[in-house]
């Protein structure tokens, strides 16, 4: 994988030789303002239909290994 | 009666069923039918019946025409994997917008279609459920990522679909597969429940048999979204085509996008400029035009995109959903086994391109460059669209190639999307339309536009349409 990614960077690497340096980056495509939804509480999916989906739950939680476990 | 019923086109099926001429059940029964005999790995799921939740299809603006789902919506309460064996049989707890629209539109759900894992790919061959084929030669790709989406409605195993466009992941299995696909202006459609990619350029959209179906389709899926912030009004009501020429209409040829430079094979090549001569004589006036910074599109985008999914796919980490490896070990243990067991190899190769993107000391010479780059090609298509309405080039620089043909160059797969990408690095909208036969495999011809000029995209799309009279469907007795 380290020649095919090596190869592709390669490739990529074309763009260096523009002069871009008066060009300011990309933040929106379109020319619109993001508009925001009104900052107010709505209902969220019930707790056990989210754990539901999740490979360990643990009680109402969702389960996960300790960070200070010993690798196994 | 089933051949005869999937003849029709989504709309005309539609208008039978709203006059009561036609059965929305039968019609329904005729494509299930069909999805779950589907040889051509098109589909993930297929649905037993309609749900039960939609309106009276017989009242409906969609009158009950069923629609196939790239597998990355999610659907609640069905497998959405987004072609990856990490989500392998998650059944999310909600619908995506797009998806909950198209319900209440009177498009019930006939089944999931194949992908390419998490919409990486040009020809679904990397897919975790195995390769989808070209209903005309099934020794080929059907191009990708929304491969299952374009072999289905070829093969009249689906009315209709919807996909996702990143680079061309619409637009390109479009045109291998000879049916038409639309990427809309970004923001048109909610990207909401949708297993995100790279989330400044995707975008959902149809896949359909004609410029007639892609409008209507098009018009219940558009719209703003309170769950989507990137997601706009909008400006006007999304029309049924009806134009039977391009009088009025200056069409640009970028001259980088049609030549031999982005490899362009001759037989395409001829394909598009037969439909360019029955445009001028549509009355279409003709003229080259440049897109200086085009070639480094690809660039860009193989910077940005990955930079973005890499980002997007660290939700995958075997806690919350999905797949999880080795959950008595320590946490990071877990999630890299997790993640390695999960992910495909071209995901990978995402990741770890989009996260040297990023790391320090490299963000300004790849990622920062990148947006730069993406700067360059929206202004040279904003300086175009002040001489011409729209700009034609072929879609695909070459026809569907044999399944492993391009699997061991990720260059040459990335080489796909040459045409198609530098439309959604400016997030305007285009659309592929068959345009004739290669060596008995099908051409697209793409068309584009400036941000929201959909309704001028689908006149100018049907009335070349109507010149070209492609009618190249494989069987679908």
């Amino acid at each position: 994988m380290a020649s095919e990614l090596s190869h592709v960077l390669d490739h990529i690497e074309k763009i260096s030789e523009l002069d871009l340096s008066d060009v300011p980056p990309t933040s929106h495509v379109v020319d619109a303002a993001t508009p925001l939804r009104r900052d107010e509480p709505e209902p969220c999916l019930p707790r056990e239909v989210v754990l539901a989906g999740a490979p360990e739950p643990v009680g109402d939680g969702f389960g996960v290994p300790s960070p200070g476990a010993a690798p196994a | 009666m089933t051949a005869a019923l999937v003849q029709l086109t989504a709309a005309q099926a539609g208008a039978r069923v709203r006059a009561r001429e036609l059965d929305p059940r039968e019609l329904f029964e005729a494509y299930r039918q069909r999805a779950a005999t589907d040889e051509l790995n098109a589909f993930t799921w297929v649905a037993e019946a309609p749900a039960a939740a939609g309106p009276s299809p017989a009242d409906a603006p969609l009158g009950g025409v069923p629609v196939a789902v790239k597998d990355l919506f999610c659907t609640e309460g069905v497998p959405s994997q987004a072609g990856s064996r990490i989500l392998e049989g998650y059944r999310p707890p909600y619908s995506a917008t797009v998806v909950e629209r198209l319900t209440r539109a009177g498009a019930p759900l006939l089944g999931k279609t194949n992908q390419d894992e998490f919409a990486m790919g040009s020809s679904t061959e990397n897919s975790g459920f195995g390769p989808a084929r070209n209903p005309w030669d099934r020794a080929r790709v059907p191009g990708g990522s929304s491969g299952g989406s374009a072999a289905a409605v070829a093969a009249g195993l689906a009315p209709w679909a919807i996909g996702t466009d990143t680079g061309g992941s619409i637009r390109q299995p479009a045109a291998l597969c000879g049916v038409v696909g639309f990427k809309p202006t970004y923001g048109a459609c909610s990207r909401y429940g949708m297993i995100a990619f790279a989330s400044s350029l995707d975008q959902a959209g149809p896949l359909t048999r004609d410029v007639t179906d892609a409008a209507l389709l098009f018009g219940q899926m558009v719209g703003r979204d309170p769950r989507d912030s990137t997601s706009l009004k909008f400006p006007e009501p999304v029309r049924l085509p009806h134009a039977d020429s391009l009088r009025g209409f200056r069409l640009g040829i970028p001259e980088e996008l049609t030549g031999t430079e982005g490899g362009v094979e001759p037989g395409v090549r001829d394909a598009f400029d037969r439909s360019l001569e029955l445009a001028e004589k549509l009355g279409a006036a003709i003229e080259p035009c440049r897109l200086p910074h085009a070639p480094h599109a690809l660039s860009a985008y193989y910077l940005i995109a990955p930079a973005e999914a890499s980002a997007n796919l660290a939700r995958f980490d075997g806690v919350r959903y999905g797949l999880r490896v080795d959950g008595e070990a320590d946490l990071l243990t877990m999630y890299s086994r997790t993640r390695a067991a999960g992910f495909g190899l071209e995901v990978k190769r995402r990741i770890m391109l989009g996260t040297y993107a990023l790391s320090s000391g490299y963000y300004e010479a790849y990622y920062g460059t990148a947006q730069k780059v993406r700067t360059r090609i929206a202004q040279d298509l904003h300086a175009v669209f002040e001489r011409f309405d729209l700009i034609a080039t072929p879609t695909s620089p070459w026809t569907a190639f044999e399944l492993g043909a391009k699997l061991d160059d990720p260059l040459q797969m990335y080489l796909n999307d040459f045409c198609t990408v530098p439309m959604s690095l400016a997030g305007i909208p285009a659309i592929s339309i068959p345009c004739g036969l290669s060596d008995g495999l099908p051409v697209g011809f793409q068309l584009a536009g400036p941000a929201f000029s959909e309704n001028r995209l689908f006149e100018a799309a049907f009335a070349l349409e109507r010149a070209i009279g492609y009618d190249g469907s494989p069987a679908r007795g």
